[in-house]
């Protein structure tokens, strides 16, 4: 009982540094009781979560109404060390987790943050069944090529030849072009950025946080403990080098286009941004016209 | 109306507004008037869903969202459901998975019988965890119990089970729904503490944490990892031991109020048949048969199965009552009240693979099988 009762006065003392000349610029956004985090050093998902706090900052929505789901996996932990409130899932299926929890309650902004093993092999029916609804939420995925978390596995967007664990002669699979996929399934918004193009990022979550519907970000991130050095891209940094070199800004791009080879240039930019009536309008449009009055808009 | 409308009925009663379904038999027609009826209730939805692992957790979104919810389903379902009952335990998460039980195992028996899920809805998930689960025998009661499963569900923020079977499902009885001031809801047990004062998983006296709904202004976070009271994750012996022993605890603890059972002659009788659901209407047929016999048989029907009711099984077994479990299944529930008896009685089974009910006359038989054994 010891060690609970000390989290317990650890939660609920006032952190000595909040008066504001020690203040971090983070302090709002993140569980600063929780640092340091899992990540490694290099790794780009710190980066997303900066960029997320930013694109939060730059909408204005107030933090108490924003929701972060997430799966399992390096990129599942970003649920844990925001502060919002956040849900850490299972496997796969943050995307359903969330769809409910918006359906409850419409007002909140509801993202979903996860990793491309969890969003699209275990979770990928519930990605195209999402993204067909045109359910109101954001899902950003951070790909990193490999299952970062349980020792960089194949995954279904591991470019091919590229060596890891469970493809150790190199990997012969054709992987996602996760663009395309979500294009081809009803997404309203969708981008890549990689985790060198900051403000890009940034900007792309602003747009997708204001977009109603189902909006898809894909942030290529570098994995410096395992695909990068398996690959040896070299670090997380010389990862980013080879990004800034390597990498072609193009605006809607045919997203049939974009695919990723292991060492061609990469085309990122904003593919998609279209309008489509969202799940709950599409639910309240449908049902006004078919039960008239006694049908009583759906609010939450 | 049948077991399955009126187990629609009873959770719009108990102000469930929300269900996420995936199509199955025989439990698609609670679904089915769902979906009719949500458009007309205020603050109601249904959304089918792309299976039943996304079924499954949407209602866990819902709930954390601030709505009561279920999901609906049968055996293969209920099979993929598994992870999410898991989830649910481990993060206290209150809603009410119905499990239309049909044969099994694998694809089975779609449009017929069983109660072959019990253990299942138990163990299904992995780890250490205690769930309620409830079994009605009627339509009647389809829509009363299921009223109390939502609210068990909310006292002790754990998922609920709600066992029916093809049979209670499809059957058409006679269902009186009382007027609203006369249903009893247990509201959801929200923190009374403004953010940054309340420890979301720190439990009250009765080993249950209040709770708190997303937008609420308190940011917090909810994981499947073993987490401590503030909800983080603390990869430890210690806690793991603090959380899982508290949510197995709560249960066990709280027992006494939970079980119920329904009664039947069992005072004098020298053999007493312990069932449950459909099965619970055909053994009171086989007592009658019995009795006619001159055999003082007495029948207890659980309606709550989960927590098991150890002591009443162990005073019974203890007065030297010959006990005979008529279960649609090899022994599943027959090996609980086994392990109750301490071999203080003999136990017979009344099994039966499922696809209809038993005759009354098998389990007839078993009583006589169990007198004779007595004496």
């Amino acid at each position: 009982m010891s060690v609970v009762s000390e989290l317990e006065k650890a939660s609920l003392s006032p952190s000595p540094g909040a008066v504001a000349p020690d203040k971090h610029p983070m302090d709002d956004f993140m569980r600063m009781d929780r640092m340091p985090h899992i990540w490694c050093s290099t790794c780009g998902i710190g980066v997303t979560v900066n960029c997320f706090a930013k694109a939060l900052e730059k909408c204005k929505i107030p933090l108490d109404e924003v929701a972060v789901v997430s799966g399992i996996g390096c990129s599942g932990r970003v649920a844990g060390y925001v502060k919002v409130d956040s849900f850490h899932t299972t496997h796969g299926r943050a995307i359903p987790f969330a769809t409910g929890l918006k359906l409850a309650n419409p007002k909140l902004k509801v993202v979903v943050i996860s990793g491309d093993g969890d969003i699209v092999a275990i979770g990928g029916n519930h990605f195209i069944n999402a993204a067909r609804r045109n359910i109101d939420i954001t899902v950003i995925c951070i790909n990193n090529f490999n299952y970062a978390m349980t020792g960089g596995q194949l995954a279904p967007t591991t470019p091919e030849e590229a060596v890891l664990p469970t493809s150790p002669f190199g990997n012969f699979e054709h992987p996602f072009n996760l663009p395309f996929l979500a294009e081809s399934v009803g997404a309203v918004y969708v981008a890549r950025w990689t985790s060198l193009h900051v403000y890009n990022q940034t900007n792309a979550m602003v747009e997708a946080l204001r977009k109603p519907g189902f909006s898809f970000i894909e942030i290529l991130a570098p994995c410096p403990t395992i695909y990068e050095r398996q690959q040896k891209f070299g670090d997380g940094l010389d990862r980013l080098r080879w990004y800034c070199d390597n990498s072609e800004i193009k605006n809607e791009a045919n997203t049939k286009d974009v695919d990723i080879r292991l060492r061609d240039k990469i085309i990122v930019g904003k593919f998609v941004d279209t309008e489509r009536p969202t799940y709950l309008d599409a639910m309240n449009a449908h049902y006004q016209e078919k039960l008239g009055a006694r049908y009583k808009k759906y609010e939450g | 109306m049948d077991g399955d409308h009126a187990c629609c009925e009873g959770a719009l009663a108990a102000e469930c507004r929300f269900v996420a379904g995936y199509p199955i038999t025989p439990s698609t027609e609670v679904v089915e008037r769902y979906s009719r009826r949500a458009p007309l209730v205020e603050g109601a939805v249904f959304i089918q869903m792309e299976d039943e692992l996304a079924a499954s957790i949407a209602i866990q979104g819902a709930v954390w969202g601030g709505k009561r919810a279920m999901t609906v389903t049968s055996g293969p379902g209920f099979s993929l459901m598994m992870e999410h009952i898991g989830l649910a335990a481990m993060t206290e998460t209150p809603c009410v998975f119905v499990d239309v039980q049909r044969g099994g195992p694998s694809t089975g028996l779609p449009t017929l019988p069983g109660q072959a899920d019990m253990m299942q809805a138990r163990w299904g998930s992995h780890g250490d965890y205690e769930i309620i689960a409830l079994s009605p025998n009627s339509p009647q009661e389809s829509f009363d119990l299921v009223i109390d499963a939502f609210n068990l569900a909310e006292q002790y923020r754990v998922p609920v089970m709600f066992m029916m079977d093809e049979c209670v499902g499809h059957m058409m009885e006679r269902v009186v729904i009382p007027p609203a001031d006369k249903i009893k809801i247990f509201p959801r047990r929200y923190t009374k503490l403004p953010p940054g004062r309340y420890l979301p998983f720190r439990p009250e006296p009765d080993l249950v944490p209040d709770m708190f709904k997303a937008g609420d202004g308190h940011r917090l976070h909810v994981t499947g990892l073993t987490h401590d009271y503030r909800g983080y994750p603390v990869m430890s012996a210690e806690i793991q031991e603090q959380l899982v022993h508290r949510l197995v605890d709560k249960i066990r603890v709280n027992a006494p109020k939970i079980w119920r059972n329904e009664e039947i002659a069992v005072e004098d009788a020298d053999v007493v048949v312990v069932t449950y659901g459909i099965t619970s209407r055909v053994a009171t047929e086989a007592v009658a048969l019995a009795r006619k016999e001159g055999i003082k048989v007495g029948m207890l029907r659980l309606i709550v199965c989960w927590p098991f009711p150890e002591p009443r099984i162990e005073e019974l077994a203890g007065q030297g009552k010959g006990l005979v479990v008529a279960e649609m299944n090899y022994g599943q529930l027959f090996f609980e009240v086994e392990r109750c008896a301490h071999g203080k009685a003999p136990v017979l089974l009344a099994g039966h693979g499922g696809g209809t009910v038993h005759n009354a006359e098998d389990i007839a038989a078993k009583i006589m099988e169990a007198h004779k054994c007595r004496s």
